[in-house]
């Protein structure tokens, strides 16, 4: 590690002042649960800290007219014990809850986790099947972007922390008849990253029997986490039938393309992600009190 | 290498700590070199193994992912600060009255994992506990006992030695 300066910003008008003043050699530290590690292995390098943990107002979680509002340096233990995500934003509550260990949730921030840009990263997956809005200081002012336009590849984020800020996320509040949930399958149950993670966003019709609207995320399936939107389209507005969703897990097999690595083969990924694709499609139905049809 | 020294203080096991550090060093390095705290174990510096485990404001956190500047005003609890004089905390006599303890190595972040979920949950299930402990690896294998340590510390002591 080669660092040689750090601050301690007490304002987000502050901290945007540091990185400008630095031109580029100074960079964001949120949690720092990942880039302590990757500074000390030199995947990192960068002249100066700036710690954003000081920011209060970056911190928390709130609803407001219809949208849930989560600071980015809220820490993985806040979100998942948060009353409003567990009722309303569920993927999010048990994503938050299956990283790491206590000790990492107790400082990892949601931030973080989705500058870092893993593409399995868990708060990443259910903030995209929640079709969550990014606010991001940049030099030029805020501006909005949807979470899944954060992702240039594997590990590089588009939000550049030498120079922006990501603020917080906003969630819309769930109407009626829309459930989420979350799948993950891991060697372990604790530290350890996923083989597969799947979000689930979905609204069932009137009569709860079709499938009004959904959106699914998935990682590790690309450099960069996805939306499986070809087999969103054969759900929406289709019946809740078991025929229904054996076309989607098909047409699901097609649209992803994992690799092999030492996590599993790139067969055993997408036959898993069929799997808990079905699995979280079949809890948050049953959360809704619909039922799927043969 | 060496970066500018930042003047920090922190409550160290009830005691305030004023010094200096370079931004680059973990506060596991500064605990064990710096301080001669070294109860404090480093065993992967990686952040996989918990055995690095201490308590900042009250909270279990891994001191080998933690930048020593970071702990500046605030509250830090090492395995060092759990005993009362000669009085051991409540969670170190469970350790010791139900075998909680093998080779030791992972022990004190163990200890501190347990007494940062006591502190939250004071009453804690089976369960709770378990998920307390799931960041601290223990390649003896103790973990039964460990388990069985901690609800005694919580006044729940079913007897279950094993």
């Amino acid at each position: 590690m080669n660092c040689e300066k750090y601050y301690l910003p007490a304002t987000v008008e502050e901290a945007i002042n540091i990185l400008r003043e630095n031109q580029g050699n100074a960079r964001l530290i949120a949690g720092g649960t990942d880039l302590v590690l990757q500074l000390r292995e030199r995947k990192i390098n960068t002249k100066a800290l700036v710690d954003l943990s000081a920011l209060k107002e970056l911190n928390g979680i709130t609803e407001n007219n219809g949208w849930i509002t989560i600071g980015s340096m809220t820490t993985h233990q806040q979100i998942a014990a948060s009353g409003i995500i567990r009722e309303k934003a569920r993927v999010l509550a048990e994503a938050a809850q299956s990283i790491g260990s206590p000790q990492i949730r107790n400082v990892g921030t949601i931030g973080g986790n989705v500058v870092n840009a893993q593409p399995a990263a868990d708060t990443t997956i259910a903030l995209m099947a929640l079709d969550a809005r990014a606010r991001i200081l940049t030099n030029q002012g805020e501006i909005t972007k949807p979470v899944g336009e954060l992702f240039l590849g594997a590990g590089q984020s588009a939000i550049d922390p030498t120079s922006e800020i990501l603020l917080a996320f906003d969630i819309k509040t769930p109407g009626a008849r829309e459930a989420t949930a979350f799948m993950r399958l891991a060697k372990r149950k604790a530290l350890a990253l996923p083989i597969v993670n799947v979000g689930v966003w979905l609204k069932l019709d009137q009569t709860l029997s079709k499938f009004e609207d959904i959106r699914i995320a998935l990682g590790p399936m690309a450099p960069v986490p996805v939306r499986a939107t070809n087999t969103e389209a054969v759900l929406k507005g289709a019946p809740l039938q078991q025929t229904v969703l054996l076309q989607a897990m098909a047409v699901l097999e097609k649209e992803i393309s994992p690799r092999d690595s030492l996590r599993g083969s790139a067969f055993y990924k997408k036959e898993m992600a069929k799997v808990l694709l079905k699995r979280a499609i079949l809890v948050a139905v049953k959360d809704l009190g619909g039922e799927l049809g043969e | 290498m060496a970066g500018k020294k930042h003047k920090i203080k922190f409550l160290l096991n009830g005691t305030e700590q004023a010094m200096e550090v370079e931004p680059n060093s973990t506060l596991l390095r500064t605990l064990r070199d710096g301080l001669g705290l070294t109860g404090t174990k480093c065993g992967c510096d990686n952040g996989e193994c918990g055995a690095c485990t201490v308590l900042i404001d009250g909270k279990a956190v891994l001191s080998c992912l933690t930048l020593t500047v970071e702990v500046d005003g605030k509250e830090v609890t090492t395995i060092e600060g759990l005993a009362q004089g000669t009085t051991l905390h409540p969670v170190q006599q469970a350790f010791i009255d139900h075998h909680g303890t093998q080779c030791g190595f992972c022990t004190p972040g163990i200890i501190m994992s347990s007494v940062s979920l006591l502190n939250e949950n004071p009453q804690p299930t089976e369960m709770d506990v378990k998920k307390a402990l799931v960041g601290n690896l223990c390649r003896c294998g103790s973990y039964p006992m460990a388990v069985n340590a901690v609800l005694q510390a919580a006044g729940k002591n079913r007897g279950g030695e094993k």
